[in-house]
């Protein structure tokens, strides 16, 4: 589903990906975790094709094609969705007025019938429900005033609603507290199957006993520099990055 | 210089062979380019107007001709030639396109990105026998239409064009019309009292409230409008209204200048909420053929607890000048203004309001949204009043900005005058960005860079919007998308 080969992005002149490898099949769910700075959320944003975040060598294929040749809405609607570490506040607009536009966007996109006001509502209760999420925060602005916690599960939400084929997860359990990691995790794994893929970014093994991932990579300097299974995020949480890298 | 030299003595010329035996011919269609006396003659006589208002006339014609145009605004444009212009011709239609085929197909587009129903957006681009299909198919049929007008007259409401005031309700017409924006106002309202040629007159009778919002059917004529319209409305005691002017549509005009004035009076315990979308031709990216927007827009709040709410969407003309006012006379009288202004590539926009706050416990709401775009100019400009016997009175005015790109421009001038030693003024001003951040985190949710900065920008104009009538609102938030096109990437 996704290819990563020899990738390297600067961001405001400084390069921060030099030289990243990652392959991701259909069905799997591949975890990154590394240090500080050490570039996973430019992996996402460059996945993702913010302005700023350029690549300088390397090519990503999606879906067989050039991720690289698609504007960011383009690849959103490809079916990539990145849930944000930092979710960005938009003011005045009601967050079921965001959700619907984005949901009729990639309708559109897709071909198909928009939905009006009525039907929507009825899925984006659907949605609230199985994740647990109260129904008033629709009508409060994007993101707005919502707490740390609230804008991350907001970020599950749009997931669940959007249904995309690659989940990119940038430390979405950062500042969850026990219940609201259960519904993330839940998020992840109701959408998991052999069609799509999931790029998981965490600091914490503890979102990896409820979202078990295929994979575990660590990321240091702009480069995947150790890969294994699940048992390499238990070790990376006993040892620590330093001794990791040293070893 | 030589040029205008020439064309002094041209225009000179021509008005000379036009000065005798003119006025005599009001079999005439149009009147001559240029600005007499006898030009102003020429329209009343054409109208068969009253003497008194031929005399009202010309004496803001001969007090016009003592002013100086004002330059103290924000706004920069090549002077006006007053006498390079025709005050008056009757509404004989150019050759009209005869199917939506043979229209602009970029003025369709935007028609079909507001959604506007095939059959409207005929009558709006003027194609050929489309306005009695319209009137079909806006109002189902012709005789809903006209069962509209029935209910207004079974309120007792007069609604009609002010020149058909004139003939039946001179009255009310001598009583109000220039005693909110007296001919000597400004140099815009003394040449709009010397020459206005058409505009709506609308008198709602005490007790009673408008049984319907006076849009629908104004949207119609709206195709209609002169250079120099004139809007009188009249709210008498107990009554309400809400009226809508202007169309979310581009209207093309071939008129540069637009020099409109709305008077409106506002009895006890009445209110009236006044809305306008204004969307005129704002030029080519570079500025070229837009209109000049000179808008004199003034309430007098008469009678004690009395009402205006302005609301205003200001997306069109080239540059817009326009401070829609309230004059808080009635005690306890209440003043609001909302306004949204768009400027985008190379439009200029100087507007707010101005709250003169006479009695006592009145008080003013004002909420201020300018966003500027490509190389406009936006500037708010306000003036709060509070005058020696303004016991309590209370101001309320929020400004904010929102800039796009950074070859643009937002300016608050806020103007602050109190002579009362209770009142309370409160001044709020902000400017904002469309942050990167924004758009990326929308466009990721497969939202377009244009659709991203509508929704955006509509979200930033929210408490605005809101104030308008529902059907109006969501015409006016595609237009904000619409208006600001090209703006980004
Ligand atoms: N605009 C910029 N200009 C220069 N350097 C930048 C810019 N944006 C990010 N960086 C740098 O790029 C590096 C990688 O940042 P990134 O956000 O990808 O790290 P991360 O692995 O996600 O870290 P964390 O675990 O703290 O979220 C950091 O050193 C950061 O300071
Ligand atoms: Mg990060």
């Amino acid at each position: 589903m996704l290819e990563i080969k020899d990738l390297h992005a600067e961001v405001g002149g400084k390069e921060i990906l030099k030289g990243l490898n990652l392959t991701i099949n259909a069905g799997e769910i591949h975890a990154i975790m590394g240090p500080n700075g050490a570039g996973k959320s430019t992996l996402s944003y460059v996945l993702a094709g913010r302005d700023g975040y350029e690549v300088t060598k390397g090519s990503v294929l999606y879906k067989g094609q050039d991720l690289l040749d698609f504007s960011p809405d383009e690849r959103a609607n490809m079916g990539i969705f990145l849930a944000f570490q930092y979710p960005v506040e938009i003011p005045g607009v009601a967050s079921a007025t965001f959700f619907k536009t984005a949901y009729n966007a990639q309708r559109k996109y897709r071909g198909e019938q928009e939905v009006d006001a009525m039907e929507f509502l009825k899925l984006i209760r659907e949605k609230t429900n199985e994740l647990g999420i109260k129904d008033d925060m629709l009508k409060r602005p994007v993101n707005v005033g919502f707490s740390g916690g609230e804008k991350k599960r907001n970020e599950v939400l749009q997931m669940a609603l959007l249904e995309p084929d690659l989940m990119l997860l940038d430390e979405t359990d950062s500042g969850l507290d026990i219940d609201a990691l259960k519904i993330a995790a839940d998020g992840v794994n109701r959408l998991r199957s052999p069609e799509r893929a999931g790029l998981v970014i965490t600091h914490y093994q503890r979102l990896l006993d409820y979202i078990v991932p295929d994979f575990v990579h660590v990321l240091a300097d702009g480069r995947i520099v150790k890969s294994g299974d699940k048992s390499l995020a238990l070790e990376l949480e006993e040892k620590g990055y330093t001794e990791m890298s040293a070893a | 210089m030589a040029i205008s030299q020439e064309t002094v003595e041209q225009v000179a010329s021509v008005s000379e062979k036009y000065k005798y035996g003119f006025v005599s011919d009001i079999e005439a269609d149009t009147a001559p380019i240029g600005l007499n006396e006898d030009i102003v003659r020429f329209i009343s006589a054409k109208k068969e107007e009253p003497e008194w208002l031929l005399e009202w006339r010309l004496k803001a014609y001969r007090h016009w001709l003592t002013m100086e145009e004002p330059e103290w605004a924000k706004v920069e444009f090549p002077k006006i030639d007053f006498q390079d212009i025709y005050y008056y011709s009757a509404p004989v239609q150019k050759e009209k396109p005869k199917s939506l085929d043979e229209v602009d197909p970029e003025l369709l587009e935007v028609y079909k990105k507001l959604g506007i129903p095939l059959k409207e957006q005929e009558v709006l681009a003027g194609v050929e026998g489309a306005h009695n299909v319209a009137v079909d198919a806006v109002f189902d049929s012709v005789s809903v239409a006209t069962t509209f007008r029935e209910r207004l007259e079974k309120e007792g409401v007069i609604f009609c064009p002010i020149s058909e005031a004139v003939q039946n309700h001179p009255e009310l017409v001598q009583k109000y019309i220039g005693s909110v924006v007296p001919h000597t106002d400004n140099y815009y309202a003394a040449l709009n009292s010397a020459v206005f040629t058409d505009g709506s007159f609308c008198y709602i009778p005490k007790g009673v409230r408008c049984p319907m919002e006076l849009s629908t059917y104004f949207r119609i004529n709206a195709a209609q409008t002169g250079q120099f319209e004139r809007t009188l409305i009249i709210a008498d005691d107990e009554s309400y209204v809400s009226y809508l002017e202007g169309c979310t549509a581009p209207m093309r005009d071939e008129n540069q200048l637009h020099a409109a004035v709305v008077e409106l009076v506002i009895h006890k315990d009445a209110e009236i909420k006044y809305s306008t979308v204004q969307n005129w031709y704002p030029g080519d990216e570079n500025g070229v053929g837009g209109i000049y927007n000179f808008v004199t827009k003034r309430a007098a709040c008469r009678g004690e607890n009395s009402k205006v709410s302005w609301t205003q969407v200001e997306t069109g003309s080239a540059i817009t000048w326009k401070y829609p006012s309230c004059i808080l006379q009635g005690d306890n009288s209440v003043g609001e203004f909302y306004s949204i202004a768009i400027t985008n590539n190379l439009q200029q926009a100087d507007t707010g309001t101005k709250m003169i706050h006479l009695g006592k416990n009145t008080s003013s709401t004002i909420i201020s949204k300018g966003i500027s775009a490509g190389r406009a100019q936006n500037t708010y400009r306000g003036l709060v009043r509070m005058g020696r016997k303004a016991d309590n009175a209370r101001n309320h005015t929020v400004c904010d900005s929102l800039l796009i790109g950074d070859k643009c421009g937002a300016h608050t001038v806020p103007y602050i005058e109190n002579q009362s030693r209770t009142a309370k003024i409160e001044h709020e001003a902000t400017t904002s960005k469309v942050s990167e951040e924004q758009l990326f985190y929308c466009q990721q949710r497969g939202l377009s860079e244009e659709e991203s900065m509508a929704l955006i920008v509509n979200g930033f104009c929210k408490e605005v919007l809101q104030k308008l009538p529902m059907e109006f609102a969501v015409e006016a938030q595609k237009l904000v998308g619409i208006s600001l096109e090209g703006s980004v990437g």
